[in-house]
């Protein structure tokens, strides 16, 4: 097993090299650099060519491709992001409270769906067809067709209007002030935990439903345990594993993903901080972003292989 | 000897989207204790659901037990609630079923799904139940016991897997065993080992066994007594020997014409029984075997012939049970 955790930690090497590889070049393809874009953003489209070009200089623009990537892989290397083309200041500092903002929203958001939608699936298996299971498939099928920037800005005029209450415009992060933290987040966490729930609730309801109906669940019923036995000990380890699939791919994409969410919420997590660099042509900053959340991808997948292994006996792996 | 269980006109149907379907209609059985009693039929015929109704394990809602009374030791199952029958499942009647490679759970060990028994209805301690476990795999030939119990099924094969059926069905002593096709699923030279094991240890622990079989020859060396049924009903019952000496009803001497035997002179080919079993949606009026039986006169059509004593312990439900025993001493 401690071999095949050192391989699978190795194998993320190449995937990762391979998406530096792939982001590096298409950032290139789009038209325009940053320096462009600032100084059209600034309106003085008619500043000179010198000086744009010594501003490229600077950036190192100028060098060739091989050159760039390769002074960015041995920075990656030293795990130095370097700094944002934009804003010329560090990215770690750039990404750091962003990046915890975003992950502490994709932990709420996880964590609630999560609490309700196992819960949730089973009943609505053990039940199946009675009302519980209607309210349950109900509750379930308009989390998906909610989109959740629609349930947020809801949520917002809600609160709006009964509490007089406006989301702040400023991040208190966790360790500052936690209640106020919780009370920023926790409506963004429940607006983009809704349709996860959602998801979660459907994929539980159905594996539970087709685990039930297995041979070895006659089996444990037949040697007369009870029920709630049954459901934990004797379907849930088998039905679980493709709802954990979904609910950690949900997981890794709320990391980056949750770009219109956060701009109804007036958070700056790393939806919008993606968005801008994009916009910006900012290319180091794009980079690290674009690794960062390929990593955390890798490493959700790799932590699910192993809850699989740990979960089924019948894999094993070498 | 006293009686274990008495089913008493026992009927369980199910909804399908033909109609209903009377799986088992107005069967009454019984068993003694200590004795192994066979049913026997043609898939479909009942067999394997009077056992889950006997369990209350009909899959709900579209099986139904419809009436009916199933008495063990005096006490009508069917009258207990959920809570009464769990603690009687397993304890006081286990049950093996026909596929041992879906009916083990496939993610706990061996161990886990032996001891779990255990614990609930004996109120062992874990360090009682293992030892228990590890005494039972013993008592069903699993060789290394101790090892074997952090294994998971995927490392048994198909005859180790239904042992370990056996061993989880005799953990926690009970008086009954209900054993659906227990072999059906094993290569045929496992087949007689698990079968000898199960007539062995039901002997030596004095455990009462229904056998539900489609094969003859496992009724001929491994049963006390018989019922055959057919389209949801017993048709014959007699004591084993009796049966394949003296068979009453056309359908059973159809069954034993059908199988091959070594004990006569080999016949050029075999007589199989024409037609199929009818459906249990549309049954006829009649004798559900009158299409099919070559005995038939007009009054099969019209009414079913009742389970009609023919002797010390040999019931027939046959119109013509007489002509039948006639003309095969002809």
């Amino acid at each position: 097993m401690a071999l095949y955790i050192l391989k699978r930690l190795l194998a993320m090497v190449p995937t990762l090299l391979g998406v530096a590889v792939l982001i590096f070049l298409l950032l290139r393809v789009i038209p325009g650099d940053v320096v462009e874009a600032r100084y059209l953003t600034q309106g003085s489209q008619f500043q000179s060519q010198e000086l744009m070009d010594l501003e490229r200089k600077k950036l190192g623009l100028d060098q060739p491709l091989w050159k760039q990537f390769g002074s960015w892989m041995s920075g990656l290397g030293r795990l130095d992001f370097g700094l944002s083309m934009w804003t010329a200041s560090p990215i770690t500092e750039e990404i750091k409270l962003r990046f915890a903002l975003s992950l502490q929203v994709a932990i709420m958001a996880s964590t609630i769906a999560t609490l309700l939608a196992i819960p949730l699936g089973i009943l609505a298996a053990v039940k199946q067809d009675s009302w519980v299971d209607y309210a349950v498939r109900v509750f379930s099928i308009a989390g998906l067709a909610t989109p959740s920037f629609w349930l947020g800005t809801l949520m917002i005029l809600a609160m709006l209007i009964i509490f007089k209450w406006v989301p702040p415009m400023v991040f208190t992060p966790l360790w500052v002030n936690p209640w106020d933290n919780l009370a920023q987040l926790i409506w963004p966490a429940l607006a983009v935990g809704y349709r996860y729930c959602a998801v979660g609730t459907r994929m539980m309801r159905s594996t539970m439903l087709e685990v039930l109906r297995e041979d070895y669940i006659r089996t444990a019923r037949a040697k007369g345990l009870w029920l709630k036995l049954i459901l934990t000990r004797h379907a849930l380890k088998n039905a679980i594993l493709p709802v954990l699939t979904v609910i950690s791919m949900e997981f890794a994409f709320l990391l980056g993903g949750l770009v219109v969410t956060e701009q109804v919420f007036n958070l700056n997590g790393l939806g919008m901080l993606f968005v801008e660099a994009i916009s910006h042509r900012d290319y180091t900053l794009t980079q690290a972003l674009v690794m960062l959340v390929a990593t955390f991808f890798l490493i959700v997948n790799f932590v699910v292989d192993i809850a699989y292994a740990w979960l089924d006996p019948r894999i094993r792996y070498r | 000897m006293a009686t274990l269980l008495e089913v008493r006109n026992l009927k369980t149907s199910f909804l399908s989207a033909a109609g209903t379907v009377r799986a088992v209609d107005g069967v009454s059985w019984d068993v003694e204790a200590g004795e192994t009693v066979a049913l026997v039929g043609e898939s479909g015929c009942g067999k394997s659901v009077s056992a889950l109704s006997i369990m209350r394990l009909v899959a709900e809602p579209a099986g139904r037990i419809e009436g009916g009374e199933i008495l063990y030791k005096g006490r009508d199952l069917l009258k207990l609630s959920e809570e009464e029958m769990r603690a009687v499942r397993g304890r006081d009647i286990a049950m093996i079923f026909q596929e041992p490679m879906t009916s083990l759970n496939p993610v706990l060990s061996i161990g886990r799904q032996l001891t779990e028994g255990l614990e609930i209805h004996m109120k062992m301690n874990p360090a009682q139940a293992r030892a228990r476990a590890i005494e039972l795999l013993a008592m069903v030939g699993i060789p290394d016991p101790e090892r074997r119990l952090a294994q998971y099924p995927h490392h048994f094969s198909g005859g180790m897997r239904q042992r370990m059926m056996i061993a989880m069905a005799l953990a926690c002593n009970p008086s009954l065993i209900l054993a659906d096709e227990p072999t059906t699923a094993l290569d045929v030279t496992i087949q007689a080992q698990i079968l000898e094991l199960m007539r062995d240890l039901a002997r030596r622990l004095g455990v009462a066994m229904l056998i539900i079989t489609h094969n003859l020859g496992v009724v001929a060396r491994y049963a006390d007594r018989v019922n055959v049924m057919y389209a949801g009903r017993i048709i014959e019952r007699a004591r084993a020997g009796e049966l394949y000496a003296n068979p009453r009803h056309p359908y059973t001497l159809g069954l034993l014409r059908s199988v091959p035997r070594l004990d006569e002179p080999r016949r050029a080919r075999l007589d199989p029984i024409e037609g199929q079993p009818p459906d249990l949606t549309r049954l006829p009026p009649g004798c559900s075997f009158a299409p099919r039986c070559t005995y038939r006169v007009e009054r099969c059509t019209e009414s079913a012939p009742p389970l009609a004593a023919l002797g010390a312990e040999h019931c027939s439900a046959c119109w013509e049970a007489q002509r039948l025993v006639r003309e095969r001493a002809a």
